[in-house]
């Protein structure tokens, strides 16, 4: 170290090179370097993180068709914000439905819900106008709506069409009960006083397929007007009316006419019916406005004659009140009597007797009376039906039950294990008709048609016999006279053409009679055409000329 | 081949620097220095194989991100998608380019992969200190060297795209972490080629390296 001057050395004699310069060791880490390892695993896993965070979550949701999505293009909005993307379309196992998988951003994964709904945004043309013409620029996307459900999910199945009603909507949501759907729709606008306040959410036939259950929606502010005794009716087509008053046409909006709606009104102020609460969707507003008519009593009838004429739905009339409806009709066999006899269930409705309901239910002593045993009691009364023609033309039966003597009333009261009262009837107008028929032709019947048949051959015989004999022994006694006649007539005829004949003198005297006869009575025509008054006055002096009493009537 | 004596056979040190060449000293405890411009004098590369391991391990690690996160995301006014490499290749062979995906898939996924496994069935022989094909793997060292900068296609392709397509709506082309990744795996492959000493392939197997 102290001589920098180095002897040349040869050049394969380690021995004689220069030793270096020796220092002691640095302190030196040799771990340092794997820091580099460790700082890219940081790095790597860091960026592994960031993108599995990133990354969203991936749902399915299954469509009945994939038309106008395609993967990587179609957007998911939420409130048209764009919260995911379609990343593939696939069919199912069962090539029935397009599976379509979506990644929802990741902020935007709480949409997940397992009420969430979606549906694809496409343009569309309903009864509520015109929807989704911005598709037409940037394509069809997928819509949601997000529900109340805290509980995740991860597949779905896509609406296809969009719901009528979204939850961020404020408002009620009521269930309607009807008989049939009409011509209602999901959409189907509801109106209250005429103004679009809802719409129809959902239907869906009841699971024992004897009706319709409707979920309708109404906006916040109009929702405080349905109350518990609210009435819905199907405001659907023209609600024609013939009465004294004159034709009335009812209608709702000239949309409800077209495409059907749902209309409700109010009697009686009250409190909000509460969410969910169910009602009676009514057919038209009259039977929606027609006071409640209580709990129905089943009554059973059974017809001894033919029922053509009756129909499901016909009318049971208790002195005009209309008390019910046919349920059903039913042919039934009587083995001991060996006789077809037609069983009629029917729907009656003691409320509607009004005033007399109540009477009836205060039964003196016993309190108050049920609905059943309010007709039980009737018929022990001497309730009968009977099968009445409520229209000659078309032969429409309905059923009429009517208090009849008091000296037929009936033992005992049958009523079946299901609360079915039967009431007795009685043969019907149509049945008493035909019996009277049947009588006359019964006595038809009885005539001797055959005796008769032989009785007029044998009077035909004899006058045939007449004739013959007329012919021989008249005709040539006729000849003889006609010629006779002829002679007389010839006779007369010369007497009366003759000039001078006294006959033709006094003819023509007549004719000049009656010539002036008429003259005069055509002068009073004339006269009287100009002053009828002369029928009641007589005729007066001065009216002798004809000229001034014209002038005088100008 | 093994006949031909080397340095560290002579029992020579030679500096990097200016060439200098000194008698090799027994005693280990001590740094050599050159005499004349003192650079610290080296048998072999410094903690070569232990560098070597740790950019090699890291270029490893690193890989795994570099291919399964996106390198580029691309958004046109039609669509917006994120491609890693391997679906960068997939689109191209749909789209008709079969010639193109496969020098991607070459130069982006075999390369890098294959460069990593050379080194270390390098770096493994070396520290067993075999005598197993030396040639071979001497040759196969300058094939690593040669090769490390062509794996940089993807990062430049990636680079220029984000550089050229700025459209801002129309067209939008953004890096993705992937790419950084990436070009970490190239760059560490090439440092830990560069840390590996090919004379340690030669070295005899009883031989203790000393630093």
């Amino acid at each position: 170290m102290t001589d920098s001057e180095v002897p040349s050395p040869h050049p394969w004699d380690p021995a004689g090179l220069p030793p270096p310069d020796v220092r002691p060791p640095q302190r030196w880490t040799p771990s340092l370097v794997w820091l580099v390892p460790i700082v890219a695993a940081a790095i790597g896993i860091a960026l592994l993180i960031r993108a599995a965070l990133s990354a969203g979550t991936m749902i399915a949701i299954s469509f009945a068709s994939a038309e106008g999505l395609q993967a990587g293009m179609t957007e998911v909005r939420y409130k048209d914000v764009v919260v995911g993307m379609v990343k593939a379309i696939s069919l199912d196992e069962n090539l029935q439905r397009v599976i379509v998988a979506v990644e929802l951003d990741r902020s935007a994964s709480r949409l997940a819900m397992a009420d969430t709904r979606f549906w694809v945004v496409r343009p569309r043309i309903d009864t509520g106008g015109i929807s989704g013409l911005g598709t037409l620029v940037s394509g069809v996307y997928i819509s949601l709506d997000v529900g109340q459900s805290t509980e995740g999910r991860r597949e779905f199945v896509g609406l296809d069409t969009a719901p009528a009603v979204t939850s961020d909507q404020q408002g009620t949501s009521y269930v309607l009960r009807s008989t049939r759907l009409g011509s209602l729709g999901i959409g189907s606008p509801v109106y209250y006083r005429q103004i679009p306040v809802g719409r129809v959410g959902a239907y869906e036939l009841n699971p024992d397929g004897r009706g319709v259950t409707l979920r309708v929606f109404v906006q916040a502010p109009y929702d405080r007007f349905v109350t518990p005794d609210t009435r819905f009716w199907n405001a659907s087509g023209i609600d024609l009316a013939l009465g004294a008053g004159g034709l009335q046409v009812n209608t709702e909006a000239l949309a409800t006419v077209l495409v059907g709606g749902v209309s409700f009104t109010t009697p009686s102020d009250g409190e909000p019916a509460a969410a969910d609460a169910e009602f009676w969707l009514h057919d038209d507003r009259a039977s929606a406005l027609r006071p409640p008519s209580g709990r129905a009593v089943r009554v059973r009838m059974r017809f001894n004659e033919s029922l053509r004429g009756l129909n499901v739905g016909a009318l049971v009339d208790f002195r005009g009140v209309e008390f019910g409806t046919v349920e059903a009709i039913e042919l039934d066999y009587d083995e001991r009597r060996r006789q077809f006899v037609g069983e009629v269930v029917a729907r009656v409705y003691p409320l509607r007797l009004g005033l007399a309901y109540e009477r009836l239910r205060e039964a003196p002593g016993t309190g108050e009376r049920s609905d059943r045993e309010l007709i039980t009691r009737l018929v022990e009364d001497g309730l009968r039906a009977q099968l009445r023609s409520g229209n000659l033309l078309t032969g429409q039966l309905f059923v009429a039950l009517d208090l009849m003597s008091p000296a037929r009333r009936a033992a005992r009261v049958s009523v079946a294990a299901d609360g079915t009262v039967a009431i007795p009837t009685e043969p019907g107008g149509m049945a008493q008709l035909q019996s009277q028929i049947a009588k006359v032709v019964g006595q038809l019947s009885e005539v001797p048609f055959a005796e008769l048949g032989r009785n007029l051959r044998d009077a035909i015989q004899s006058a045939d016999a007449l004739l013959r004999r007329l012919e021989g022994e008249l005709a040539p006694e006729a000849a003889k006279t006609l010629v006779e006649a002829q002679r007389a007539l010839d006779a007369a005829n010369r007497a009366l053409l003759a000039g001078d004949s006294g006959l033709q003198q006094d003819l023509r005297q007549t004719l000049q009679e009656m010539e002036r006869a008429g003259r005069s009575l055509r002068v009073l025509g004339d006269y009287l055409q100009r002053h009828p008054e002369a029928l009641l006055r007589g005729k007066r002096v001065a009216d002798e000329p004809a000229a001034p009493a014209l002038e005088e009537a100008q | 081949m093994n006949a031909v004596p080397t340095a560290r056979s002579l029992g020579l040190l030679g500096c990097h620097a200016c060439g200098g060449v000194y008698r090799m000293q027994p005693d280990a405890g001590a740094d050599a220095y050159c005499r004349r411009c003192h650079t610290r004098l080296r048998l072999r590369k410094a903690d070569s194989l232990a560098r070597s391991w740790a950019f090699l391990i890291a270029a490893a690690i690193l890989y795994l991100p570099a291919n399964l996160i996106p390198i580029m995301k691309t958004s046109t006014l039609l669509e917006a998608r994120a491609d890693t490499i391997l679906s960068g290749v997939a689109a191209l062979w749909r789209a008709g380019s079969p010639e193109i995906a496969v020098i991607v898939f070459v130069a982006s996924i075999v390369v890098p992969i294959v460069k990593i496994a050379a080194l270390a069935l390098l770096l493994w022989t070396a520290q067993r200190g075999t005598s197993w094909r030396r040639a071979e793997r001497a040759r196969l060292y300058r094939a690593i060297e040669f090769v490390g900068y062509w794996s940089m296609l993807d990062v430049f392709v990636v680079a220029l795209l984000v550089a050229l397509v700025h459209f801002r709506s129309f067209a939008d082309v953004q890096p993705g972490g992937g790419a950084v990744a990436f070009a970490a795996v190239v760059v560490l492959t090439m440092i830990a080629s560069k840390s590996f000493d090919p004379r340690l392939i030669w070295d005899p197997p009883a031989a203790k390296p000393a630093p």
